[in-house]
């Protein structure tokens, strides 16, 4: 018994094709991959494409978003963290806030759980969410959006309690990266899945690039596996490798050596403008990008295999 | 067993660092000293301490020191990877963490700290990470210790350039309540300061053979305060150091 529909679509798009059809200079985007499965790929191509002026929504804005700075795409960056991981500094950004840079990026702080927050209110579609951080902070003081509102109940001592709150986050599109989908964008995700299911139901459009596109067969045996559903998704793209220099579980490791490299490469100005001119302008897609990566590299990140049990949904008789 | 061997900063930090870890409690760690300190206690004084890191992962059994909170390898052959919102809002604001370990660029007094901005947030001289989770640790594990390799008064000062991360005294200044009772130890090259909670300032408890309590008061920023119990800390033994260097990290990935 089949109950899905004959004129049912298929969501699967080309990177080029979905990045031009739902990003637009001026959007709202967020990118989201907790040090694992960062849409990298999906960067480089907004930079390719040469849109400006984004309000870039990023926990974690690492060696991606430096990228897209020093190419233009990003006005505004809203993010808790600005770091290469353990791995040094991001010339870039650092030159864009700091007092001796051009000071040109408009600069939102958040904690991580405010950011959490935000995408929960965004994905709920609610006013505000409510968050027991911020008291004593400066946080407040240098981002208005941060607020205090006296709680309707009274608090566990039975007083008037006040509690801080952010407001939603509603994307024009979130981009993400998954390990893969079937053709409907039915999104099957393991290892750490961060905030990518909340922040692709706080947008208006999402784009999720994965490693590969599986039959449906393979998603239907493990629905627990899918982290977000097709109603939700407007285009699954495949790209293998297209999370590096992050890693995707399973499918290859993180580029240490990359990300120790980027600390003295987003340091020289001209060093980071030929890195782009190489990797990103010098490559028509992703999968050129992975030519130039060699075969010696890809062998160099790839990873044994581990796999799980496979577990017994049951089928009645 | 004390041990004739020389020892680096970073080793007598870790070693420190993890003979305070109670058996039994929740941790929370970055990676790093932190990493280093949580398995040394694991192998030595605290077998059954539990660690959870920030990227969600709770239970993790590695086949090798991991390099981030996120590295795959603390991901394979783990007990649980939990959602970021999870973590965030059911661990740490749930109030499931016994310990937080954090770093910072400044801190004072009172241990709120600073890894936000060097000068005015506006114009920083020198723009850093920000709070990451580190906001929420401070806030809601009921401790948290604070490991600063250099002790300069750069470092320790009097005034915060910016306060990313509140302790308890700072909260309540605010008229919040609070959920936990902020840092109570901070690790340094010289030694070890403490305080117990609101309304306590950090004061000198232990110093490294070798060092004066002199010596850590002119590199503090603040007046600081000396315990008159002030203790000096036993050297690593040979033992922490074999199981520091040969098993838990072998390959010198945070030990270089």
């Amino acid at each position: 018994m089949s109950t899905l529909a004959a004129n049912r679509k298929p969501k699967v798009m080309g990177l080029r094709d979905a990045i031009s059809t739902y990003v637009h200079s001026g959007d709202t985007v967020s990118l989201e991959g907790f040090t694992h499965a960062i849409p990298t790929a999906a960067g480089h191509e907004i930079i390719r494409q040469g849109i400006t002026d984004l309000t870039l929504v990023r926990m974690t804005a690492d060696i991606v978003v430096d990228q897209m700075l020093a190419a233009n795409c990003i006005s505004t960056l809203v993010s808790s963290f600005v770091g290469n991981s353990s791995a040094g500094s991001l010339g870039e950004i650092r030159r864009r806030i700091e007092a001796s840079g051009p000071q040109n990026l408009n600069y939102v702080e958040y904690s991580h759980y405010g950011m959490v927050c935000r995408y929960l209110a965004g994905a709920q579609k609610l006013p505000f969410y409510p968050l027991r951080s911020y008291f004593g902070s400066d946080l407040p003081k240098v981002n208005p959006e941060i607020r205090k509102v006296l709680s309707p109940y009274p608090g566990p001592d039975g007083k008037p309690e006040e509690i801080y709150v952010v407001p939603p986050i509603n994307p024009d599109v979130a981009i993400v990266h998954a390990q893969r989908a079937d053709q409907w964008g039915n999104v099957q995700m393991w290892g750490l899945t961060g905030i990518q299911a909340e922040a692709v139901f706080s947008a208006k459009h999402a784009i999720v690039t994965v490693e590969e596109i599986v039959p449906d067969d393979v998603v239907r045996s493990d629905p627990n596996r899918t982290i977000i559903p097709s109603h939700a998704v407007s285009a699954v793209v495949p790209v293998p490798f297209g999370a590096h220099p992050s890693f995707i579980q399973g499918y290859y490791d993180r580029d240490n050596d990359f990300y120790r490299s980027w600390s003295a490469i987003s340091a020289d100005e001209a060093l980071l403008a030929e890195w782009l001119a190489t990797w990103v302008h010098g490559t028509t897609d992703h999968s050129e990008y992975v030519e130039l990566m060699g075969a010696a590299e890809r062998e160099r990140l790839s990873v044994a295999p581990a796999m799980s049990q496979p577990v017994n949904y049951g089928r009645r008789r | 067993m004390t041990t004739t061997q020389s020892y680096s900063v970073d080793e007598l930090i870790t070693i420190t660092a993890a003979r305070e870890l109670v058996d039994n409690s929740v941790v929370f760690a970055g990676i790093g000293l932190p990493t280093l300190a949580v398995s040394l206690a694991q192998n030595t004084t605290a077998t059954n301490l539990e660690v959870i890191y920030e990227s969600g992962v709770c239970g993790a059994h590695p086949s090798e020191l991991p390099s981030t909170i996120a590295d795959a390898v603390l991901i394979t052959d783990s007990e649980a990877v939990l959602t970021i919102s999870a973590l965030f809002g059911y661990v740490l604001q749930g109030g499931r963490i016994d310990v937080g370990f954090l770093g910072a660029a400044q801190i004072d007094k009172h241990g709120n700290l600073n890894s936000s901005v060097i000068g005015d947030w506006d114009a920083p001289a020198k723009r850093l990470p920000g709070s990451g989770g580190a906001h929420e640790v401070l806030a809601n594990a009921n401790e948290t210790f604070v490991i600063m390799r250099r002790h300069t008064a750069r470092a320790f000062v009097k005034e915060l350039d910016f306060c990313t991360s509140a302790g308890p005294d700072r909260v309540i200044a605010e008229g919040g309540t609070p959920r936990s009772r902020g840092v109570t130890k901070v690790f340094t090259e010289y030694g070890v300061m403490s305080r117990a909670g609101a309304g306590e300032e950090l004061t000198l408890t232990a110093i490294h053979r070798g060092i004066t309590a002199e010596d850590v008061v002119a590199a503090t920023g603040w007046e600081l305060q000396v315990s008159p119990e002030l203790t000096v800390i036993a050297p690593p033994t040979e033992a922490e150091l074999a199981l520091l260097r040969d098993e838990i990290d072998p390959s010198g990935v945070y030990l270089r």
